[in-house]
Formats: structure tokens, sequence, C-alpha cells
């Protein structure tokens, strides 16, 4: 896989984005998280949450003018979380008094802060806790001295001294009613590896000659770094924002100025890595349209929070997120994260060289259906990633050869003799068309291709010639571009064969492989030729009473052409029908990519979920779709059946699975031989006669083993080869290994047919005694 | 590796009319060899894999060697 691509992908998607609360706070308190805690009472943590951005807690919460509440997207929907009274609530509920810890730096410094106020000790803290040698000077004779001015009424005493407790009884030196004489910088200096300057506001021009200063006096400190003029010195808080500076601006330059003298300290870049430092705007999508209004919970004692209060504030958190596609996809949700990721693990997936691809099953599970490039505010297109994994893992070999045989199996079964067919209109030389009508119609409802054929012929002028095979999807869809195109090449081969006519697909997947080639040749869809056209006269007599739900297919999507005309055929048709949701964004029918052949799990989910959708009969226009709802109870029907109309209740036709799927192949083109070209075709030896009892067949198609397959068991088996006589039942066992596949039949010859008790294969080789 | 043999050795061979008996062979994927003990007929050698077998153990190994 492409890296670059890979990256690209990456960072289109936005789920790793953080909230609006947390982006637009200038040190990130992770306000989602927070909440999500409250919400289930779980105060500490909630806490803890708070503790980890906000040094001093206690404080801040009380005085911070809270940007995340004018950012919150609740606001959309009801009003903004007050998040600033949560916090209290937090710090109220949840606070512990646990001592200032410290790591063990790989290089130890000592650092002098000058200034004890909310920036000086801010980074302090930080600083004694990745494990330096921290002294506090503060000229006068309390710590954070402005702070204890403000008066109990905005900050009570006791809440000061709840954040200072810990400061004093950690290692720190504080040395208060201690003015440094920053005229002298270079004695200071000699004493400590780094100075954080964090004295408050006001001129320093006692720093001339030492540092760079600005037209008001004031050192010259860079934004990101913090760092000044001099390597070893750093300053921030309302020296840099005047008086003006909210707290937590004071909060934010001690946190930065922190790390940059602890990277200065282990010699580290003072610039790698600090995207997003500071408040930001958000690019996380969140759809708050789906989030029913909700005002604010009012303060419920005093201005404050009570825990219950709090907790059912809390409550009103979405919380924020996008992921769109995962709501719209069991198989995005099936494997329990977001696209970000999954395009990570997919890539990690490629990469390895020695060891187990953990996530070939997953990159295989994804049906291609674009469904979540359609939701997607950047279109990642999971699609696109899968498919490209598919190619690489053909490429490199990787590709587990159980996942697509069988699938693929049956696209060759379409592209050979069985199936194959290329003939002019009866009676014509030259075709101004070419119906295409797919291997997956003519397995489904063979009846319709013979009817949907004979009214194209009758219909369109200068000859409708017909093509029998198999657009290549399968081999798109597992990873086979090789396969895919040679066989694309070889039908386009046979259409220019016939002078290049205009063809006509009934299914969309077709019609998107045919509308993708280099130079693709004239294509339309069976419906919009329809309604153009016209409908077969019959058709209109008998509409059936039902209001049926539309499904459109996931080859589909981009065709809005054809979605028009499906619905206006069914207006012509005199058939009541209605949207299940929007047209182009609408889930696959479980069968696309392939998906259901690796991940049945999943592609049953996908298909079950869309089927409950609606409970009305759903309507399909692509066989594949209609027989997989049919497979799971859902009640279908094609638009062919309303079309032609059906003796019996179409919507109860059953999935006529794998093997019936080839037959039905088979005996349309020796139909179509027999009766419109009068050409007589061998038979097939469909030998021997099989008997097999539903639970048995349906149980054969669960494992992917074909009439034919069991046949071959057989046939081998009664011709001579080995087999095994069951004494108590007296049934024969025999395997089979026609290729990569053993298959084993356990059967019986009763009255002149072979009646077939159960099957099962292995793909190991059972050699000889070691 | 030991195999429960199922009703395997209850089998008799069609062609050698002998039972089968629990034997040493090498089972291959992927260019993989296991030596397993399997139901085979003492004469001809024809092995029977049973349904348990194929469908669980022999699978699981399948899928592990395919995501190597």
């Amino acid at each position: 896989m492409d890296g670059t691509r890979v990256r690209e992908w990456e960072a289109r998607c936005v789920e790793e984005q953080a909230p609006a609360c947390a982006a637009s706070c200038p040190v990130h308190v992770d306000a989602r998280a927070m909440l999500a805690h409250l919400a289930q009472g779980r105060f500490r943590q909630a806490y803890e949450v708070y503790a980890r951005a906000i040094p001093l807690p206690s404080i801040i919460s009380h005085l911070c003018h809270h940007p995340c509440e004018s950012a919150c997207l609740r606001a959309q929907a009801g009003d903004p979380l007050r998040i600033h009274l949560l916090e209290r609530a937090c710090v109220a509920f949840g606070r512990t008094d646990i001592p200032l810890r410290t790591q063990r730096p790989s290089k130890r410094g000592r650092v002098a802060i000058v200034g004890a106020g909310i920036s000086g000790l801010t980074a302090a803290i930080d600083l004694y806790t990745k494990g330096h040698d921290v002294t506090v000077f503060e000229a006068a004779a309390a710590l954070l001295p402005r702070l204890c001015l403000l008066g109990e009424q905005t900050l009570p005493a006791a809440v000061i001294e709840a954040d200072l407790a810990r400061v004093r009884e950690s290692r720190m030196a504080l040395r208060l009613s201690e003015t440094v004489d920053l005229a002298r910088l270079d004695g200071l200096l000699a004493d400590f590896d780094a100075i954080y300057l964090a004295p408050g506001n006001g001129p320093r021009p006692d720093l001339a000659g030492w540092l760079d200063l600005d037209d008001k006096q004031r050192p010259i400190v860079d934004p990101l770094t913090f760092a000044t003029s001099h390597p070893a010195v750093f300053a921030g808080g309302r020296l840099r924002h005047g008086d003006d500076g909210a707290p937590i601006l004071s909060v934010h330059d001690g946190r930065y100025a922190a790390l940059s003298i602890d990277r200065a300290l282990q010699g580290a870049s003072l610039t790698a890595n600090r995207d997003n430092q500071g408040a930001y705007a958000s690019r996380l999508y969140v759809d708050t349209s789906r989030h029913p209004a909700a005002p604010a919970l009012p303060p419920d004692i005093g201005d404050a929070y009570g825990a219950e209060q709090a907790q059912k504030e809390a409550a009103r958190c979405f919380p924020c997120h996008c992921l769109e596609c995962v709501r719209v996809c069991p198989y995005l949700e099936h494997y329990g994260s977001h696209p970000k990721r999954y395009i990570r693990e997919i890539y990690n997936n490629d990469s390895i060289v020695m060891g187990q691809h953990k996530s070939n099953r997953m990159v295989d599970s994804c049906m291609l259906c674009g469904l979540c490039a359609a939701v997607c505010p950047n279109q990642v297109s999971m699609a696109d990633v899968c498919l490209e994994a598919r190619q690489s893992m053909v490429d490199k070999g990787k590709m587990p050869p159980s996942h697509h045989e069988f699938a693929l199996r049956d696209m060759a079964f379409s592209q050979g003799e069985a199936f194959a067919l290329l003939r002019h209109q009866p009676g014509r030389r030259q075709s101004r068309y070419l119906f295409f009508p797919g291997c997956q119609l003519s397995a489904s409802a063979p009846q319709h291709v013979l009817q949907i054929y004979a009214h194209l012929c009758a219909t369109l002028e200068g000859g409708v010639g017909l093509m029998l095979g198999c657009c290549g999807a399968p081999a798109r869809w597992a990873g086979r571009e090789d396969l895919f195109a040679a066989n694309l090449e070889n039908l386009r081969a046979q259409w220019a064969s016939f002078d290049q006519p205009r063809l006509i697909t009934a299914c969309s997947t077709c019609l998107r492989a045919f509308k993708d080639l280099d130079a693709a040749p004239a294509v339309e869809s069976l419906w919009t030729v329809l309604e153009r056209e016209g409908l077969p006269p019959r058709a209109a007599s008998a509409p059936p009473v039902s209001d049926y739900a539309i499904h459109d297919p996931c080859t589909a999507r981009q065709e809005t052409a054809v979605q028009d005309s499906v619905r206006r055929l069914l207006d012509r048709l005199g058939v009541a029908h209605h949207e299940l949701g929007a047209p182009g964004l609408g889930t696959c029918c479980g069968f696309g990519g392939l998906a259901s052949f690796v991940n049945p799990e999943v592609a049953d989910k996908v298909v079950d979920r869309r089927a409950d959708e609606d409970p009305a009969d759903y309507l399909a226009y692509c066989a594949m779709c209609r027989d997989n709802f049919a497979r799971r109870g859902k009640r279908a029907v094609h638009l062919l059946d309303l079309i032609f109309g059906a003796a019996a209740d179409p919507a109860e036709r059953a999935d006529p699975g794998f093997s019936r799927r080839q037959e039905n192949r088979a005996r349309l083109k020796t139909e179509l031989l027999r009766d419109l070209w009068q050409e007589a075709t061998p038979t097939r030896a469909a030998r021997p006669d099989l008997s097999i009892a539903d639970d048995v067949r349906a149980d054969l198609e669960r494992k992917w083993i074909l009439e034919e397959d069991v046949r071959q068991v057989v046939r081998h088996a009664e011709n001579g080869g080995a087999r095994l006589i069951d004494p108590d039942s007296g049934h024969v066992i025999a395997s089979y290994r026609p290729a990569a596949i053993t298959y084993w039949v356990e059967y019986a010859i009763e009255d002149g047919r072979c009646v077939v008790y159960r099957g099962y294969s292995h793909r190991m080789e059972v050699g000889d005694t070691p | 590796m030991k195999i429960d043999p199922g009703n395997g050795l209850k089998l008799l061979c069609a062609q050698c009319r002998l039972p089968l008996v629990s034997a040493p062979v090498t089972v291959r994927y992927l260019g993989q060899a296991f030596p397993v003990e399997l139901p085979r007929c003492p004469q001809c050698g024809y092995t029977y894999v049973p349904e348990d077998l194929a469908t669980g153990k022999m699978l699981q190994v399948e899928q592990a060697l395919e995501d190597k």
C-alpha cells in the first residue's frame, strides 16, 4: 500500500480530533471525558481528568472564564453544558489530596521560578513532578499573593489553601519575601540551569542588557516555546498578557514554558510536536441535529450544583463524536473502532513481513459499497482502503486462498462454456444494441431474462444482440485486477466484434464495470431504456397490491438517472412505493465486496439491519439484493417480478442458493440456444441424480459446497475410487480432491438415486505416513 | 497430535474390507506439514478425516497458516 496515500486517508478521518470543549481550552481540559465520568456519578475519576490538565484545580475551577462553554456544541440543541459549574462539582465531590509525585528525568536540572503566581506555580508543579530541583522566588510574604486579595466572595481562602497544601508539603524550595535582582541575572544563572520569569504584569527595564525587550520594556517571548533571547531563560504569565490576561492563560504559559524548560534540560527540540498547543478550532464533525434539544439545569445549592444535579447536567453531554460512517455500517461497527484506526491497522497488516496478518479478515469483510464515503464529511472511503489492501495482499501472495476462491470459481463458471454466449438477434446479422443481463439475474430468475430480451427485441430498432457472461466484479472485489481486466478485455473484444453496439445492462454492478473502462463503450441501464422505450403491454394489467419500500443497490449509489427511472417505472405500473431513507444513502445487501464469503456473520448483520428498516415488502432492482433479502426471510420482489407479474407471490420466492444459480445459468443458455437460435447443445450430464433434504442442502450451502462438488465425489467413489462403509448405517463415506479442496460426502444409493446425508470439506492435504 | 477418531475406527475400507486403524500420517497446507494420527486403512492407506476435525482444529490451523 502507498504510505503517502494511507497518511492522507488517516488525516481525513476526524473522529480522533478533540471535541470543541477541549480544543477551545488553552490547556485542553478533556471535558468530554470528565462529563462522561460525572454522568455516571464517578466524581473521583472526573476530578482526576480535570486535575491532569489543571495543577491548581480548586482555584481554577473558581476563576476560569470557561471558553469551553462558548464552544460547546450543545448550544445548537439547547444550552451549552455548564462545564464551569461541573468542574467545581468535580472538585467539591471528587477531590483527592494526593501528594505531588515526582518522576525520574534522564537529566535532572535546577530551575528557578521567579514569581509565585498562577503561572509560576503551574510551571513549578509541572517541573517538580518531572523530577527537577525547583526553587520558587516570591517577593511577597505568601504564595499567590494577588489571589489572596480577591476576597472571600470571589475566592475563599480555604479554596486557595486546598491547592497550596501539597505545594508546601513538597520538597520544592519556597523562598518567600525574597526579591530577585534581575539586573544581576548572571548571578541567578550561576546557580540554576534554567529560569522561568513570571513576576506578574509590568515593564522590566531591569532586564535590559540581559534579554531583548519590546517597546514596552517587556521581554520578547516566543509564543510557542516561551523562550526569550537567552537560551536558559523563559518567561510568561501576566508579564506577557497584562492584567487582562485570564487565569487560564497563566496556566497555559506556565504549563508550556515548563515543557520547554524540561526539553531544554533534556537537550530535546523545543519546537517539535507542538501542533495544537493552546486554544484552536477542532475539525471534529458532529451532527447536532440528531440530538433533541435539552436546556441547561440550574444550580440547586446556592450558585453551585449538588452531586445529583451535577450528574444530571453532565448527562446532557452528547458526547461529541463524528462516527457518521460507523453509525450506518454494521461492518465498521463490528470491529469496535473508527476508520482512522482501521486504516492504520490495515496499513500495519500490509507492512508485516513475518508473523500473523491479523487484519486480513477485516480487510476482506468490507462490502466496498461506499456508503461510508457518502456520509463522511471528508469522503473517507473504507472501500478504497480495503480494495487497495486486497490488491496488495494479492500482489504479495498473502491473500488467504479460502476467502474468495468459491466466488471466483462461480465467476469462472459464468465466463465458461456453460453460460457465456454471444449472438445477434435471431434472424439478424447486425446489432445496434447488445443486451448483457449479467450473471446474477440469469442465476436468480432466468425466465425474466427470456422475457425482457424478447421485449427488447420487439421494441428496439436495429437488432438487439445478446451477450451472456460475468462483468468480473467478483475478481475486482477479490483484489484480482489481473482477472478483472482480462475478463473485461474479453467482453470488450466480443462487443467490438459486433461493431460496437450500445450496451444495455440489467445489473448496476455490470453498468459500473463497463462505465469504469478506459474509452468506455456506450452503455445504459435496462431501467432507463425501459422508461424511454416503454414497458411490455401486459405488465400494467395486474399491478400487485403492496406499498413497496425501494432498496437501491449500492452499485447504483451514484446513478441518480437509474434511481429516478426505477421510480417512474413503478408509477407507470401503478405500484405504490416509498423510500428507505435517501436513495443514494442505503446500506449494501451484504453481498457487495464478497463480504458474505469471508465473514457471513457481518454480512448477515448488514442485510438484517437493512431488512429491519421498514416492515413493508422491499423492491430491489438487483437480483442479488432481492435474493439476499429472501435468504434472510425478508419479503422482497425484483422490479421484473412486477413488470412481468407472477402466478405465485413473488415476495415469497426463495433464494435459489449457489448450486441452483449455476444450474439456472446453464439452463438459460440451453433454452435460449434451442428456442431462439434453433441450436442444439449437448446436455450437461448432471449425474448421479441427487436427493438432498432441505436441511442438508442448507448445510452444504453454508459450507460453500455445490451439488456439483457432491456429484464429483460420488462419481469418483462409484467409479472405483476409495471409499468407506459405515457398518451401522450402511452409508458410504467418500472423498475427492478435484483441486485445492477435499470434499467428503456421506451418501447411500437408494432406488437408483443418490441420497446425500452430509458433506464437508477441508483444504489440508492428507499425505502418507511420515 | 492425537486426534479424536470419532466413529472412524468403526468404518470399513470398502475395497480392502478391513476396519480402519489409528495411524500416523502427515497433513500439509501452504508448505507446512504436521504429523497427526488418523483412522487409516492398514492395507491401501486410505485415510479418513472426521468432520469434527475438518471443521474444527483443521480449519483453525488452515486459517492461521493463511494469515501467516
